[in-house]
């Protein structure tokens, strides 16, 4: 796949949304499974914010048994089939295995797909809802770290409900991450493996919107926020309504809800952020036919918080990177994009993090002819659904007790990325489910301790 | 969830899973860290009188990157007080009164001496005695061990003195190191053992220093022959087992041992008439908590099949595991390639070609300078060497050919031309 294709077929527009990295064959499976050492308190167990048990999810594939293997996987991570997919393997278990020194790391994120594609070709069903205590539910949001939270709430007995604004569930994984990393099927499956614990499902309705937090928590005995990140914020720049301006969510959710479009075939995209949502925008433009793609980015490719392996595989597509620049302005023709303004940049002092704050180069601005804007600088916080609840939080991060996902309200939890408080890397999908999990025994641990006190 | 409990000559268990008599059950410690893994039963370290052990002790054979594909020692039964021993074992039974605890025992031809040491495992509750009459080394050549289990005499008349005494279930440990061994299986039975387990070590010398000369492993610059065991003497196991399950005369239920390394090796001496097994040095390998895996394999495979319980499978082999004269002359395999999945290594060509019947041609496509690998069904004799040379599995593809004859085995053919009565 590259750009600068002057046509492009709807069948060929279709395959270029299919999965990039092809599953292990039978063969090289087990042959990755037999170079496992089967290390004790193994160190890639450590590197993955779940704890999955690799060393022995890795041995059941050597030994055929792949329905323990799926087991041990879905167990630790209720999304472990996305997470094979679009973890940073390299960063995490991967970049952490023994043989990196030695020989060469295990494919530890493709074995974790051998194993979870089996359990969704087999149709393999792996929990029970526990049995039930009388207590419910509600869970703000279905992404990885609301379906994590219901998982084990389920299980745990628990009469849940998980109230989701989309039509599907399962988040950023069912609508944020490109088809070509992460087809939707997975995703659903996994929100399958949810619904079989008798965990209920209300499709389009916003917490704070459709239902207020006063009946939820007169319904409920707790309220799980997981709702994950609002829409990319504005540029605040000159043209932002023009026909023609996106932003990369609603470019990717698109692609994966609504038949592929044809126009950006032939076209220029000018993508502003250099975030992995850029890149994924990036590379949807590339796959829907666009003849060029740039990512403009106002600092340079050290600040950058996509991952290598992002990175590389947007060059890869062709995509062009131009660090250092940022949007001033967009321009219009007939009320449609014609180009884009941008200012040179340079990186000036540190800030209280350590990063080099980017400073406008006076006078060196210059333009670009595009066809689309799309729009990748980040993601706005939950803010009015914290207040709507009347939480404590710190720009739109929610305050949380020590130690426990209990927000200012006690009968309310937050997890996921409406609690993400920035850092070295993105939010994670995997660092969600974690966090889902955790909440859950967190509730669980905070009704167990008031019946004993009781 | 399939019932994995299994009950062997009386001896209850949870699975079918247990260590057996080696550097792993050496201690309480062990066994007990053990059973919290998943264990079913334990075999003690073989008690016996103080034993005094050399440095070193073990040797391996690693083969074409895969570790420890078989593994020897030279170690002796346990070198700790007999006491100890006795005191850590009713602990052990008393933590965990459900899982199966054995005392393997082993003294010299005495018949008091048999009879003191039964009373004493037996009095701190031992679920079993298992009498090892296979170490090959260093007690062979003090009259005990394999010494015994070579002479189905010595053995009949050893189970004889024990059972005079014993409360529990006697299992015997028979050595392979004989030519046939039905007739020790025969003679522990005849004595009256209600079980026997196989097998023992086997004799061998893992290798010699190419650089030194000196044996592997050395004790200061002498070598003796070792115990082998480990996933290469499964097959050796296998046979022995399945041939004293078909065999009327041995009769007594049997508790597999030899290279048992996961669920799959387990099922297999399941299969062949094993009761329940014995893992060793899959343990050395990789710690007690392979026991994991054993279990959810074997609870898998057994869901996954809809068979209820573990009992229901042992033996379901043994029935088709015969002699060569009952074997159909007239059965017809010859080998196929599969094109798709061929990745012309032409390893099947050159087996066939030096080692076997010459009929799998390479044949060169002129128009695309392309080689592919058929076989002349007509000259092929279906000996399976292509398909296990074949790196990729399920490329060579085994399959039968209908004769138009009706199945006639040796036996039967020499009944037919008058040559057998």
């Amino acid at each position: 796949m590259a750009v600068g294709e002057a046509f492009v077929s709807a069948a060929e527009l279709f395959s270029n949304f299919d999965e990039v990295v092809p599953p292990l064959k039978p063969k090289e499976a087990i042959d990755e499974a037999n170079r496992c050492l089967y290390c004790y308190d193994a160190p890639c167990i450590k590197a993955c914010p779940t704890g999955i048990d690799i060393p022995s999810f890795i041995k059941k594939i050597a030994t055929g048994n792949l329905y323990g293997s799926a087991r041990i996987i879905m167990e630790t991570n209720p999304v472990g089939a996305s997470c094979a997919r679009v973890c940073p393997t390299s960063q995490l278990c991967e970049g952490a295995c023994v043989l990196n020194d030695a020989s060469k790391p295990i494919l530890i994120g493709l074995l974790q797909r051998h194993a979870t594609d089996w359990a969704i070709r087999n149709n393999a069903v792996f929990f029970k809802p526990g049995e039930r205590n009388g207590r419910k539910a509600a869970i703000a949001g279905g992404g990885p770290a609301g379906l994590s939270a219901a998982r084990e709430l389920g299980r745990l007995g628990y009469d849940v409900t998980v109230y989701e604004a989309k039509e599907k569930a399962g988040g950023l994984n069912t609508y944020g991450i490109v088809s070509f990393r992460l087809p939707q099927d997975i995703a659903l499956w996994e929100v399958r493996q949810v619904e079989s614990l008798g965990v209920k499902f209300k499709y389009g309705v916003r917490v704070g919107v459709d239902i207020s937090p006063q009946e939820l928590l007169a319904e409920y005995d707790v309220v799980l926020l997981s709702a994950g990140m609002g829409a990319v914020p504005d540029l605040a720049v000159e043209g932002e309504d023009l026909e023609g301006v996106y932003d990369a969510i609603t470019l990717v959710e698109d692609t994966k809800t609504k038949p592929l479009t044809t126009e950006f075939i032939g076209k220029k995209v000018a993508v502003i952020g250099a975030g992995n949502t850029a890149i994924d925008a990036a590379t949807c433009s590339v796959r829907l036919g666009a003849a060029q793609v740039q990512i403009f980015y106002r600092r340079t490719s050290k600040e950058m918080t996509a991952y290598d392996f992002e990175f590389e595989f947007a060059k890869q597509d062709g995509v062009e990177f131009r660090w250092l620049t940022a949007p001033k302005r967009i321009l219009g023709r007939d009320g449609k994009v014609a180009g884009l303004e941008l200012i040179r940049m340079t990186l000036g002092e540190p800030d209280e993090k350590g990063r080099r704050k980017p400073v406008p180069i006076e006078g060196s601005e210059f333009t670009v002819e595009v066809d689309y804007v799309v729009k990748a600088i980040g993601q706005k916080r939950q803010i009015p659904l914290l207040e709507a609840f009347g939480l404590e939080h710190r720009n739109g991060v929610p305050v949380l007790e020590e130690n426990s996902f209990r927000t200012t309200h006690p009968k309310v939890y937050a997890a996921g990325d409406i609690i993400f408080g920035g850092g070295k890397t993105d939010a994670m999908v995997v660092d969600a489910a974690e966090q889902g999990k955790k909440a859950a025994y967190a509730i669980h641990r905070s009704f167990e301790t008031e019946s004993q006190t009781a | 969830m399939a019932d994995l409990r299994i009950n062997l000559a009386g001896i209850q268990s949870p699975n079918p899973f247990w260590l057996a008599s080696a550097p792993p059950t050496n201690s309480g410690y062990q066994v007990m860290r053990a059973f919290e893994a998943g264990w079913g039963g334990a075999v003690w370290k073989t008690l016996g009188e103080p034993i005094i052990n050399v440095t070193s002790r073990f040797a391996a054979l690693h083969y074409g990157g895969q570790r420890v594909l078989g593994l020897n020692n030279i170690e002796l039964i346990t070198d700790r007080p007999l006491e100890e021993n006795l005191k850590e074992m009713a602990e052990v039974k008393r933590r965990f009164p459900h899982h199966a605890l054995i005392a393997s025992l082993m003294v010299e031809h005495k018949r008091e001496a048999w009879h003191e040491i039964v009373k004493q495992v037996e009095a701190i509750g031992v679920d079993g005695l298992e009498l090892n009459f296979g170490c090959p080394h260093g007690m062979a050549e003090r009259g005990m061990g394999s010494a015994v289990g070579q002479h189905p005499d010595l053995v009949r008349q050893q189970v004889e003195w024990v059972k005079e005494v014993a409360q529990t279930p006697v299992i015997v440990k028979l050595t392979p190191n004989i030519t046939d061994i039905r007739f020790t299986a025969r003679a522990a039975s005849e004595g009256g053992a209600d079980a026997v387990s196989m097998i023992n070590t086997i004799n061998s010398l893992m290798g010699v220093d190419l650089d030194t000369w000196l044996p592997v492993p050395h004790v200061d610059g002498k070598g003796a022959h070792g115990g082998y065991c480990g996933p290469a003497v499964k097959p050796i196991a296998l046979n022995m087992v399945a041939e004293c399950a078909r065999d009327p005369q041995v009769g007594i239920p049997i508790s597999g041992i030899g290279g048992i390394s996961n669920w799959r090796d387990a099922v297999e001496f399941l299969l062949m008439g094993a009761t329940g097994v014995q893992v060793c040095t899959a343990v050395m390998h990789h710690g007690f908590r392979i026991v994991e895996d054993m279990i959810d394999g074997l609870n898998n495979y057994l869901d996954q099949k809809g068979i209820a319980s573990v009992t229901d499978i042992v033996g379901k082999s043994v029935s088709s595991y015969s002699d060569w004269g009952h074997l159909n002359l007239n059965y017809k395999i010859v080998a196929r390639i599969h094109e798709e999945t061929c990745i012309n290594c032409n390893k099947c060509h050159i087996a066939c070609e030096d080692a076997s019947h010459q009929c799998i041609d390479i044949i060169r496509d002129e128009a695309t300078g392309k080689e592919r690998l058929v076989v002349r069904e007509e000259d092929c004799v279906g000996c399976n060497l292509c398909m296990i040379v074949c790196p990729v599995e399920g490329t060579v593809e085994m399959v039968e050919v209908p004769t138009g004859q009706p199945p006639l085995t040796w036996n039967q053919r020499q009944a037919a031309l008058g040559l057998v009565k």
